[in-house]
């Protein structure tokens, strides 16, 4: 089945997809609009292969083009923007990541998919441990990259740093080993786009700080192979709690990645999806 | 027009040793606390001596600062509540978004305005973008848990008939039930500060008194304007004691030591910028078009002037301050033609919100400038 079949299928069988054109199965490198459990959403779609629901991260979704070109050349990639971060408000009664996981177990529900590697980085990583302790009926795998969610330090640890404490410069330099990202040259549009992405990381994850309190006792029940990956000079999430991840997850492979911050797919595009397809997403979902 | 004395409770002792960052990362090792003992019993001493000169009292809080050491309102209200008899208490005040139990809150107010024999004037802050740090409070979601907790503040200082049930987006009690009832009925009066068209008219749905602070010459009026539109919109009056301004005082004998209590007074504006820049916009806090264009231009923060121009809020001169509407100084004569002026300029105000303390001002001054004051403008403010 070739990509433009497959989506033909998948649109086929949505449940529920208003102002979406989705009927359009022609339409094969698309953002489709969505409603589901009362919640708009957009779902970019992409490439060609077996399918894969990518989660972004909290920050900098331009940077992050040239990363989702190359996923999108292994794969039919399916990625939402969440709930938010989007420039909608959420519903009221839509605050916990959780939300936005049972969210996403619905679309693939709803676009019928099955064996689906879930890639999730930082904050979308966070979401794919939510979905994957819920309902891993439709996924095959897991890619995470350097995730959000899981706390393991002490009461007087910080697992993740304190960003909206730092000054810019120190808070930027936490998420990148190289060159920080030059504000300057953003486009209003983009500028305005970080200041919601901070708003809305802060809806979902500020008390308690980017993480869920439960989410560690449920880690057993992640049964599917799990690729972690972290950039060796992350300032946010430290690589050590990336391994402290790996002791607790039943089937895993960690990769670190010298010369990266907290995105690396942004800062080491190449090592990055050589790595991953050199792993248990690549080998299981492809 | 009703006049309140106002003060920060400053520990200007440590200013000069923090430089340039007064606010959230200050290390508290630079607060000698036989010192601050000396300066809180200064500071209640001033606010007690309103009460003689038939002045009202003001208080708000901040946190983790060395330019405000009201860390919590509530206290030197309940101070004042026992040793005044006359004086009005205005906390404005409680930043309602930030207190994460706001049936404490309903307790506090409820305590001091009996204890006060009905004098409390409750205030309902949002708080300033740099309290949010201290609080913890989820700034993406600070406006609706402010709205949240002002509706279950004002239900439980109402309700007399034994507990209510409570389970909100953001407060869950199920036995709502606050001792004492307060002393005015149906409750103290509501205050709010303000410092946009849109956040008055919120306040002009509602009926609460505003407060602009600092707002000046320039931008006060479309604030009051806005509250008058929504006040009619809801088939309200917007009499003039809906209406409060904050002002930086400075009066003498003659307009030179008018000018130089303002001068130090002013030290109060000028150390409000003093605050490490990352704590002036969390994340949601602000509207994300205003951030945006922070992120990439950290101006310093200016004061607009009357012919349009503008000065550094850090560095500004006295007679900057008083073009800008922001401080009156001067002799009693001038002071009270500056108040005039801005009086008639906004459309009437009811209350005048009086910084008579602030920065390295001294006792003897503050009580100079807060008896001058009430001898010689106050009586002529009922003229207004």
């Amino acid at each position: 089945m070739d990509i433009r079949q497959a989506f033909a299928y998948s649109v086929q069988n949505l449940c529920r997809s208003e102002r979406s054109g989705c009927g359009n199965g022609e339409d094969r490198l698309a953002m489709k609009q969505f409603e589901l459990a009362g919640v708009v959403f957009d779902v970019d779609v992409h490439g060609a292969g077996p399918p894969m629901l990518y989660l972004h991260p909290e920050h900098y979704g331009q940077l992050h083009t040239p990363f989702l070109n190359s996923l999108a050349e292994s794969w039919t990639v399916y990625a939402p923007r969440h709930p938010g971060f989007d420039g909608r408000r959420p519903p009221a009664n839509f605050r916990q990541v959780s939300d936005i996981a049972y969210l996403y177990l619905d679309l693939l529900e709803c676009l019928d998919l099955d064996t689906v590697v879930v890639l999730g980085a930082s904050f979308g990583g966070w979401v794919a441990l939510e979905m994957a302790v819920r309902d891993r009926a439709r996924l095959c795998a897991l890619g995470l990259i350097a995730p959000l969610g899981v706390k393991l330090g002490g009461r007087d640890d910080r697992d993740f740093a304190d960003l909206s404490a730092l000054p810019d410069d120190e808070a930027a330099a936490c998420l990148f080993a190289g060159p920080l990202p030059d504000l300057g040259t953003f486009s209003q549009e983009e500028l305005i786009a970080v200041a919601r992405d901070r708003q809305f990381l802060a809806y979902y994850g500020w008390k308690p700080y980017l993480h869920n309190p439960s989410l560690v006792r449920w880690l057993h029940r992640v049964k599917m192979p799990v690729h972690l990956m972290w950039g060796a000079a992350d300032g946010f999430v430290a690589p050590s709690l990336g391994q402290g991840l790996a002791d607790l997850l039943p089937d895993v492979q960690l990769d670190i990645l010298s010369g990266a911050g907290h995105y690396p797919q942004i800062e080491c595009l190449d090592e990055m999806v050589a790595v991953l397809a050199a792993g248990p997403c690549a080998s299981v979902g492809g | 027009m009703k006049a309140w004395h106002f003060s920060e409770m400053a520990y200007h002792p440590g200013w000069e040793e923090l430089g340039n960052s007064l606010r959230n990362v200050v290390p508290s090792r630079v607060f000698d606390p036989v010192l601050g003992a000396d300066l809180y019993h200064r500071y209640l001493d001033e606010w007690a001596l309103c009460d003689e000169l038939g002045l009202n009292i003001m208080v708000n809080e901040h946190h983790t600062t060395a330019t405000c050491t009201t860390s919590v309102c509530t206290i030197p209200m309940a101070i004042l509540a026992r040793e005044t008899k006359t004086a009005r208490l205005l906390c404005l005040g409680m930043p309602i978004a930030n207190r994460m139990d706001a049936v404490r809150v309903a307790e506090e107010y409820a305590m001091i305005d009996v204890i006060s024999r009905g004098r409390l004037e409750m205030g309902f802050v949002k708080g300033a973008p740099f309290e949010v740090s201290p609080a913890n409070s989820n700034p993406a979601t600070l406006m609706e848990r402010f709205w949240e907790a002002h509706d279950l503040i004002l239900k439980a200082l109402t309700t007399h008939d034994g507990p209510f049930n409570w389970e909100g987006e953001h407060f869950q009690f199920r036995q709502v039930n606050v001792w004492p009832r307060p002393y005015q009925q149906p409750h103290p009066p509501v205050w709010m500060t303000v410092a946009s068209p849109g956040s008055a008219a919120e306040a002009g749905a509602r009926g609460h008194v505003i407060a602009s602070l600092n707002t000046g010459y320039l931008r006060t009026p479309d604030i009051f304007k806005s509250y008058r539109e929504a006040a009619a919109g809801v088939g309200k009056e917007a009499t003039k004691d809906r209406f409060a301004y904050l002002a930086i005082i400075g009066v003498g004998e003659t307009d030179e030591e008018g000018k130089r209590r303002a001068h130090q007074i002013l030290d109060y504006s000028r150390t409000t910028p003093r605050a490490a820049a990352q704590f002036w916009f969390p994340p949601g806090y602000t509207a994300n078009e205003v951030t945006a264009e922070k992120l990439h231009n950290r101006s310093p923060l200016m004061i607009p002037l009357r012919d349009g121009g503008e000065f550094v809020m850090q560095t500004g001169s006295v007679d900057e301050f008083v073009n800008a509407g922001v401080a009156f100084a001067g002799n009693p004569d001038t002071v009270f033609e500056q108040v005039r002026e801005f009086n008639d300029h906004v459309g009437g105000l009811g209350h005048l919100l009086m910084m008579g303390q602030g920065g390295h001002i001294s006792h003897e001054d503050t009580v100079g400038n807060l008896t001058l004051f009430s001898q010689e403008v106050l009586p002529r403010l009922a003229e207004l």
